[in-house]
């Protein structure tokens, strides 16, 4: 089944008279249950196609399909309904609410979304073991180390159980233990949850977990194809 | 909701100074302006209750067409058998006390100085001479049927030297547009706290200005208290006779209340500029947080929170920090107006006529007052607020995810 797909998509950013094509005509296709890696260099449009897929922004061209529904027609409000229950993000830089503890930042997704106190407590509890965070669930992002935020991370993108995880570059700021850590834990994720996990880096350590490798150069895929 | 209010909270708390600086800041404006609200209507009522016990009365029954700024002592200008007319009005229920009041206008000279005074005709035992015998603060009340003394206002003692029994000479108009000039003894000196009346009325006993004025059996007017002033009105209505007119409180203090709506008009002009100048404060500050959060509001949209919930929390942290700041300052504002309230400011002799304000002005802080500061305080810093807010909420996600605002 497709959860996401991009028909001939364009993004051009302006800056003053200046343009840059940060995509050119990108077609992709994401079946559900897929783990597949973005990669190319800096500038070739890993982030932006991510940022598309992700509804947080909108191709100057082209159609964004999620779960068949052409997203380009929806307004901002109606994306960020879509992205609430459908849509969970991993940021490079660890994206914790510093004011909350991790429990409550795997928590928060669910309230946006209206669950009751016994099924968010229940989730959050589930998701906590499963990243290996149950111990440190009262624990705010300053007291925790990076890896363990990127696995608070991880834990947040799953709680709404979302078609689709978005993450950029994961393991950019973590060292390679750390990273080998999120990478293992959003493989084991996604082959027992089934979830869609599509992932840009350029990182060759993390391209090895990938099922699927699209690569992009120039705002253009160049390359799709297995990873392992 | 109780979860936006908890982020909120918790925001406000990473930078605790600046947040509780912010507070201080509408605390103190808050704390200032109940002082002033407190300040204003304890000056007005003073005024108020100062004219009813010794200017105006509840209600005062006059000749028709008597302006009381000329002194008139023409007969028809005056109401005649007063005692008589006093008597029946006095036995009205709603009535507690009715007497006669003679005034005229006249010059008080002692060696060679010479002030101009209103001579008030008082009946000695009439209830409503209260304020001048509870004021007395020297010498003996005036007998009804004393033929030379006087009864002088400290302000006027003290200029012309006077003290009790002092001599004095006294020029007083008369009915038939003459002067009659007369030696007079100070039988006493009171003070009822309001100077700008202290300083000019001269209590004689009613029968000797009546003779000394020519006026013979008349009076100015019939000076009615009643027991509730709010009855005035219906026993106005109840009063009638051929040729008087009677007047309530409310016409009579016509004045004083346009200017109390002037001042309550004044104060809600101070309020908007001093609270609208602490909202500013805070709007800064949460400006500021806009600033700092950037990221973290891209990462909330990123989640899934709307515009509209972004711009609640932030609202949150404006409402926590008014509240906070009306928190810190009402109990100061309350201490001060009740400190106010029992020691008074002094303000002396303010030299406006027409109003007889007090001496000293006590604080009187009325709920009404207090609820409308702080209500209008919350409301017009959430207002003010809603401009960092809505700068939140219009952040495009994914350049806010980059920290762009």
């Amino acid at each position: 089944m497709e959860v996401a797909k991009v028909t001939d998509v364009t993004r051009v950013y302006k800056v003053g008279e200046v343009e840059t094509h940060a995509l050119n005509g990108v077609s992709l296709s994401i079946e559900a249950g897929e783990f597949t890696a973005l990669v190319g260099p800096s500038g070739s449009g890993k982030t932006t196609l991510l940022q598309l897929l992700g509804c947080l922004d909108q191709p100057t061209s082209g159609k964004v399909f999620i779960n068949g529904k052409d997203v380009t027609q929806l307004n901002r409000n109606q994306r960020a309904d879509l992205r609430k229950g459908a849509i969970g993000f991993v940021f490079q830089f660890f994206a914790l609410i510093p004011t909350l503890t991790a429990y409550e930042n795997i928590e928060m997704p669910l309230l946006l979304l209206g669950k009751k106190p016994s099924e968010r407590r229940q989730r959050v509890m589930e998701l906590l073991d499963a990243v290996g965070m149950a111990e440190r669930a009262h624990h705010r992002p300053d007291q925790l180390s990076g890896g363990e935020q990127q696995r608070v991370a991880v834990a947040r993108a799953l709680a709404p159980h979302p078609l689709m995880i978005l993450a950029d570059e994961p393991t950019a700021n973590l060292d390679t233990d750390n990273g080998r850590q999120v990478m293992q834990i959003m493989q084991k994720l996604n082959q027992e949850t089934k979830t869609t996990f599509i992932f840009a880096t350029h990182d060759p350590r993390v391209i090895q977990y990938a099922q699927r490798v699209v690569t992009l150069r120039d705002g253009k895929i160049v390359d799709d194809g297995n990873g392992k | 909701m109780i979860n936006y209010f908890r982020l909120a909270y918790r925001n406000l708390g990473r930078n605790r100074r600046r947040s509780a600086l912010s507070a201080l800041a509408l605390g103190l404006g808050v704390a200032l302006l109940l002082l002033m609200a407190g300040f204003f209507e304890g000056e007005m009522r003073s005024a108020m209750e100062s004219s009813l016990r010794l200017q105006s009365g509840h209600l005062q029954v006059r000749p028709v067409g008597y302006e009381e700024d000329k002194l008139s002592l023409a007969w028809e200008d005056l109401i005649e058998n007063p005692e008589q007319v006093a008597a029946q009005i006095a036995t009205l229920e709603a009535v507690a006390d009715a007497a006669p009041r003679l005034m005229a206008s006249g010059i008080l000279t002692v060696r060679d100085e010479a002030v101009g005074v209103q001579v008030l005709g008082v009946d000695p035992a009439s209830a409503s001479n209260a304020p001048y015998r509870e004021g007395l603060l020297s010498g003996s009340f005036l007998e009804a049927d004393d033929r030379e003394g006087i009864l002088i206002g400290r302000p006027l003692a003290e200029a012309l030297g006077l003290s009790a029994g002092s001599k004095v000479n006294l020029l007083v108009n008369t009915s038939d547009g003459l002067v009659n000039e007369q030696a007079f003894v100070v039988r006493g000196v009171y003070s009822t706290a309001t100077p700008t009346l202290d300083k000019l009325v001269v209590l004689m006993p009613l029968a000797k200005t009546q003779t000394i004025t020519g006026a013979q059996n008349r009076a100015s007017i019939i000076f009615v208290l009643l027991k509730d002033r709010e009855q005035a009105p219906v026993v106005a209505q109840a009063i009638q006779g051929k040729n008087i007119e009677v007047k309530t409180w409310q016409e009579l203090n016509q004045l004083l209340i346009e200017t109390e709506n002037f001042s309550n008009a004044y104060l809600l002009l101070l309020n908007l500029i001093v609270l609208g100048v602490t909202a500013t404060v805070i709007v800064n500050t949460l400006v500021m947080a806009v600033f700092e959060r950037t990221r973290e509001v891209g990462i909330l949209a990123a989640i899934g929170m709307k515009g509209r919930q972004i711009m609640t929390l932030f609202l949150a942290e404006a409402g926590f920090l008014a509240l906070g700041g009306i928190g810190f300052g009402l109990p100061i504002g309350w201490a001060l107006c009740a400190y106010f309230g029992k020691k008074g400011f002094y303000i002396g002799d303010l030299g406006i006529t027409g109003m007889a304000f007090g001496e000293r002005i006590y604080t009187y802080l009325t709920l009404e007052a207090a609820s409308s500061l702080l209500i209008t305080a919350l409301i017009l810093t959430l207002l003010a607020s809603l401009y960092p807010a809505i700068l939140a909420a219009r952040l495009e996600p994914v350049e806010a995810l980059h920290g762009k605002n």
